[in-house]
């Protein structure tokens, strides 16, 4: 009796908060919490945290794959600037980034706004709309190398149908820069459209029925409600797949056979495959944490933060 | 016919409006869909067929070689062999450690709570080609490179925000008065855990435990980091190679791309509704 008197006193008030408890079964319920998190934390600290902290230890260091030489400032850095193919990666990711972004976000809303209609056969559309997600990025860029390949392709056939020359659109790096991105916003978009449309799924329907009824057109309403309601949704889209878009890599790896570059790629050239610029590749990848701190950072503060639709 | 949200009596502006919806409609699943069925379509198609012009819609002599030469080839089964192996793995382990996190970050009061969620999903957002490097190194010092060990350990440390999110954000969907009569009847924490909250929340676990597989099934750039020797390469991993080797048998390298995603596209037809949820319990609820 008295035991689980105790026990109910002492276990099971989450509720009421820590104050109110006996100490002692606080302590042990404190102490059941941290083991039950310990393997999570501990796991990711040891295959994230800890390895960021040594790329930014590595990065000031004339450091190899095998062992980690003298303290050289910012020489790394200095390498890296130095460096065209770091300046065309960069270049490419952030041409690569902001087109499939403003495309997959533009594409995106226009769906969801109209999947957002009740219709028939919604269930259905649904799961088309994820079958792009479910393809491997790898596959997907073998998958699109295939119908843009010169011979079998179906790409080039149809624009040789609608009269473009017989340029070759796995050869040179604009056009596979144009394909890569059509990939992305192939693959990605639909998934966009999932993400808002849940977003949309959230906004009640009477705050359009009353600014329907004050004589709201449809622009004023997407601008003035819709839009604003929808924020929380388009800050976390915007975010992923801006920071997706970011560190592409298998997308590049695949489709461009190895000549188109990004930041990422980049990476894992130099630390992975010529093991001379492992010190240079440290460096890259701090600046690429960096700059992904920094856009999600940015984002944080134009979407969160301004609370009105003032513009 | 369908329901309209926009109420009025001008049924011919509707209709305008009905016809221009139900196009945008069908431009969209096409757009989405048609590559898909082209590769499908290649797939089953003979080599003569797929060089043909025009290329024929439907594959006039449909054909399962394709399929068969993907099959004879001991490096693709053994790919997808690993694929099933890493990706289940990891799919155990995150589900196992998300479990273990998910219940005090639901139930438990404790300082740093916040900032341990907010820890978790900051990874979701983490530009994994940051720490190859150390990673690298640190594999190297372990002796792991080149081994699954050292993918499952990183995928499923990645995998970890979406179970974690999905499943803390299921737990507290459940009503306390049932715990609380297991723990007046003396069951200990753990037994409530397993005992009260795993069987209620099935359903969250599996849809985490799906989300985790399909990730860790498409995942590349750790598996292409890591694992150096062809016996140990997942499908992605393995899939570039396959085509740079079959560089011309364009039918085979559509038959395996078809091959490699169809669990995947299994699981999200018949899950569809519940990966959905997932997906937005685990995005938007950040």
């Amino acid at each position: 009796m008295t035991l689980r008197a105790s026990r109910l006193a002492g276990r099971t008030v989450p509720v009421t908060g820590g104050r109110s408890r006996p100490r002692g079964s606080a302590d042990a319920e404190g102490r059941l919490a941290v083991a039950m998190l310990s393997p999570a934390v501990l796991l990711v600290g040891a295959v994230a945290l800890v390895p960021v902290l040594y790329t930014l230890y590595l990065s000031f260091h004339d450091a190899s794959v095998a062992e980690t030489g003298p303290y050289n400032g910012l020489a790394n850095y200095r390498a890296l600037l130095d460096d065209p193919d770091f300046i065309t990666a960069s270049a490419n990711t952030a041409v690569f980034t902001a087109v499939s972004v403003v495309l997959e976000f533009g594409i995106g809303l226009a769906a969801a706004l109209a999947l957002h209609r009740r219709f028939r056969a919604r269930g259905l559309v649904r799961s088309a709309v994820l079958v792009p997600w479910a393809f491997p990025v790898v596959v997907s860029a073998l998958m699109w190398r295939l119908m843009l390949q010169d011979q079998v392709g179906i790409v080039p056939y149809l624009a040789r149908q609608i009269g473009f020359g017989d340029s070759s659109l796995l050869s040179d790096q604009h056009s596979l820069m144009i394909a890569s991105i059509g990939v992305d916003v192939w693959k990605t978009t639909p998934f966009v459209t999932l993400l808002l449309l849940a977003g949309l799924q959230t906004i009640p329907e009477e705050l359009n029925e009353a600014a329907l009824v004050d004589g709201a057109g449809p622009l004023v309403r997407l601008w003035r409600i819709t839009l604003p309601m929808l924020k929380p949704a388009i800050l976390v889209a915007l975010l992923f797949r801006t920071l997706e878009a970011w560190s592409v890599y298998d997308l590049f790896w695949v489709m461009s056979d190895r000549q188109l570059e990004s930041l990422s790629t980049y990476v894992y050239r130099t630390v992975r495959i010529s093991e001379l610029a492992f010190a240079k590749g440290t460096a890259a990848a701090v600046l690429v944490f960096l700059s992904s701190i920094v856009i999600a950072l940015i984002y944080m503060r134009t979407l969160r933060s301004d609370p009105g639709e003032q513009d | 016919m369908a329901a309209t949200t926009s109420s009025g009596p001008d049924r011919k502006g509707t209709r305008a409006r009905d016809a221009f919806f139900y196009l945008f409609l069908t431009v969209f699943v096409l757009a989405v869909v048609a590559p898909v069925a082209w590769v499908l379509k290649m797939s089953l198609s003979t080599r003569a067929d797929l060089l043909a012009t025009p290329p024929p819609i439907v594959p006039p002599h449909p054909t399962l070689s394709n399929y068969t030469t993907v099959f004879g080839a001991p490096e693709f089964r053994r790919a997808l062999l690993n694929s099933v192996l890493i990706a289940g793995a990891t799919t155990l382990v995150s589900l196992t450690f998300g479990v273990l996190a998910a219940y005090p970050l639901a139930r438990v009061r404790f300082r740093g709570k916040a900032a341990l969620l907010t820890g978790f999903l900051a990874l979701a957002f983490f530009p994994t080609v940051a720490i190859i490097a150390p990673l690298f190194k640190e594999f190297r010092e372990l002796g792991l490179l080149d081994t699954y060990a050292a993918i499952i350990a990183v995928d499923s440390a990645f995998a970890l925000p979406l179970t974690v999110w999905i499943l803390t954000a299921f737990f507290r969907t459940l009503p306390r008065n049932l715990e609380e009569a297991a723990r007046v009847d003396g069951a200990s924490t753990f037994r409530v855990l397993t005992g009260v909250i795993l069987p209620l929340s099935a359903p969250g676990v599996v849809t985490a435990g799906l989300l985790v597989f399909v990730f860790a099934w498409n995942e590349f750039l750790f598996a292409n980091t890591f694992l150096f020797s062809q016996d140990h390469w997942p499908v992605t991993v393995a899939i570039p190679g396959f085509a740079t080797t079959h560089t011309i048998d364009f039918g085979a390298q559509a038959a395996a791309s078809i091959t490699v995603t169809l669990p995947i596209l299994v699981i999200v037809f018949v899950f569809q509704r519940r990966l959905v949820a997932g997906l937005m319990a685990g995005a938007l609820k950040g």
